[in-house]
């Protein structure tokens, strides 16, 4: 790992129940930088990213975060789950989920039942960078998904982190929700490491640097040499070539 | 409804004082428990807690009637067994995996075995019924003391952890994440709960109290978008519920654990069935409960 190393992974191995999942997984993903995990179902991206969290631990290898282990990085990095995951029966505002991103800060909610000013100052800035400030009183369940998606970046981004992880940001979103989710993460990334987990081959290409690509093993390209061949190793089979009005790129499963 | 009111101020009955007061102390607690219940879906698990409290009750009352230990009263015994039940439907929820109902069941089962074969020990005038349905008859002064204990403990601890609760009930691995013990509070909150099915359980019983746990707070939420208006809501239901119970059970002389619960149940049914006849009439607004994007 280089001193300049938001994330460091080496060798590592897991598996679930005998079955491997990952296997001799090493990569390095430096501060500042954009990257995306690409992969087919069941290839290993969101194992790698609870590996990343600390909530799974490898069999084998060594993983740092912001050169800690994961689990002791949790504070200093935003995660934002896929928006589907969540029950949206759930009686929970807008300003309400934001905050949730400041558990944790330090001299932040020191009451347990109580949040302070600063962390209300910190949830409007966050909501603010997404563009959603409008909606912080409104209910999480009535959003769209593009904008819930947006809430949870703005929950993620409330601690002020140093590196984002993010679990499929385009899933269940159509395609103008994608469009300013991918202008606000351009945005992020002139100040954030992020790394995200996605299927969406379309939506990554035009977004980031590095694509680490996950199937079992691990292969990293540059984006600019993504190619047919590329993704036809990568998940096995041919792909659809969706031509966008503004670029070509490659259709991962289910990319319209 | 008129000698409900009169049997309220006569010296010679102050069970209906009794049971009254603790129905109304007891619904502050059941408005803000039966919420997060309601809201994270845990029904199941409060059932499972409610009915393993008989054992409690049952080994409560063997011990003082058989074996002559006086300190040994009733909710005592229903207060250990339903924080034994709590604890363990808890592991089991969080570390049985696949296998969490087949656990959840046999606890909810065990709990009444074990009570029923305590009171087939007991000597006779001892009713495993008038626990199961309620009786408020049984309702005493030392009772509502202990209710006003155990209200407070329980209104007061989720008052107090209510940022931690909300992260932990919404979600459960964001809270972690943010070093939250998430565990922990999930633990604390089916304690909670199974003290706070402790408050009810003389007046509608072991049986019924799920519902009056889960129907206010289910139709609080047909009104409330954020879990304090919803709180409140629920506890002015429950209230409602257990107040015009009371009178209309004295009044016909019903078993009064089933009429605050059928009175719950129809206000339920009412509520949703005016949502969705709302939005029959008028398309494009859709009932709460529908769970349907409004926001293009």
């Amino acid at each position: 790992m280089t001193s300049s190393s938001a994330i460091s992974v080496r060798d590592v191995n897991f598996s679930y129940g005998g079955v491997p999942v990952l296997e001799g997984v090493s990569f390095d993903v430096a501060v500042g930088e954009i990257v995306s995990v690409v992969g087919p179902n069941g290839g290993g991206k969101t194992t790698l990213l609870k590996l990343l969290l600390g909530l799974l631990r490898p069999a084998s290898g060594r993983i740092r975060v912001l050169g800690q282990s994961p689990e002791q990085a949790r504070l200093r990095v935003g995660y934002m789950p896929q928006h589907s995951l969540h029950d949206l029966q759930f009686p929970v505002s807008v300003m309400d989920v934001v905050l949730m991103g400041r558990l944790g800060c330090r001299g932040a909610g020191r009451l347990p039942s109580w949040y302070s000013a600063e962390d209300r100052r910190a949830a409007r800035a966050a909501l603010e960078q997404v563009e959603m400030v409008s909606f912080a009183r409104r209910s999480f369940a009535e959003l769209s998904g593009g904008q819930r998606q947006r809430v949870l970046l703005a929950r993620a981004l409330c601690s002020q982190p140093e590196l984002l992880l993010l679990d499929e940001p385009t899933a269940n979103v159509d395609t103008v929700a994608e469009t300013r989710l991918a202008d606000v993460l351009r945005q992020l990334g002139r100040s954030k490491t992020i790394l995200m987990v996605s299927h969406d081959l379309g939506f990554v290409t035009n977004l980031v640097e590095k694509v680490i690509c996950v199937n079992r093993q691990v292969v990293v390209h540059p984006t600019s040499e993504i190619s047919g061949e590329s993704i036809h190793d990568l998940y096995g089979h041919e792909m659809r070539m969706v031509r966008h009005d503004q670029h070509l790129c490659t259709g991962g499963d289910g990319h319209e | 409804m008129s000698s409900f009111f009169d049997a309220l101020v006569q010296p010679d009955i102050p069970f209906m004082r009794y049971a009254l007061l603790v129905g109304v102390l007891g619904s502050v607690a059941f408005g803000v428990v039966g919420t997060y219940v309601v809201s994270r879906r845990i029904s199941y698990l409060a059932g499972a807690i409610s009915h393993s409290i008989l054992g409690g009750v049952g080994a409560a009352l063997y011990l003082r009637e058989v074996h002559g230990l006086a300190w040994c009263h009733p909710m005592l015994g229903a207060v250990v067994a339903a924080l034994a039940a709590a604890v363990l439907v808890g592991l089991a929820s969080l570390w049985a995996g696949q296998r969490e109902d087949s656990v959840i069941g046999a606890i909810w089962v065990v709990g009444m075995a074990v009570g029923l074969l305590f009171f087939a020990k007991l000597p006779s005038g001892f009713d495993p019924m008038s626990y199961l349905f309620g009786y408020v008859v049984l309702v005493t002064r030392q009772d509502l003391w202990i209710v006003v204990g155990l209200d407070a403990l329980v209104v007061g601890l989720a008052v107090l952890l209510h940022n931690r609760f909300l992260a932990v009930c919404f979600d459960e691995e964001f809270a972690r994440l943010r070093g939250i013990a998430s565990r922990g509070y999930y633990l604390l909150l089916l304690c909670l709960t199974a003290l706070t099915i402790v408050l009810l359980v003389r007046v509608v019983g072991i049986v019924l109290v799920i519902a009056l746990l889960t129907l206010p707070a289910a139709t609080a939420g047909q009104f409330a978008r954020r879990l304090g208006p919803m709180m409140l809501l629920a506890g002015l239901f429950c209230m409602t519920a257990v107040v015009l119970g009371l009178g209309i059970s004295y009044e016909h002389s019903l078993p009064t654990g089933p009429t605050i619960v059928l009175l719950a149940g129809a206000v339920y049914l009412a509520v949703v069935a005016g949502g969705r006849l709302r939005s029959a009439v008028r398309p494009g607004v859709m009932s709460k409960n529908n769970g349907t994007e409004i926001v293009p």
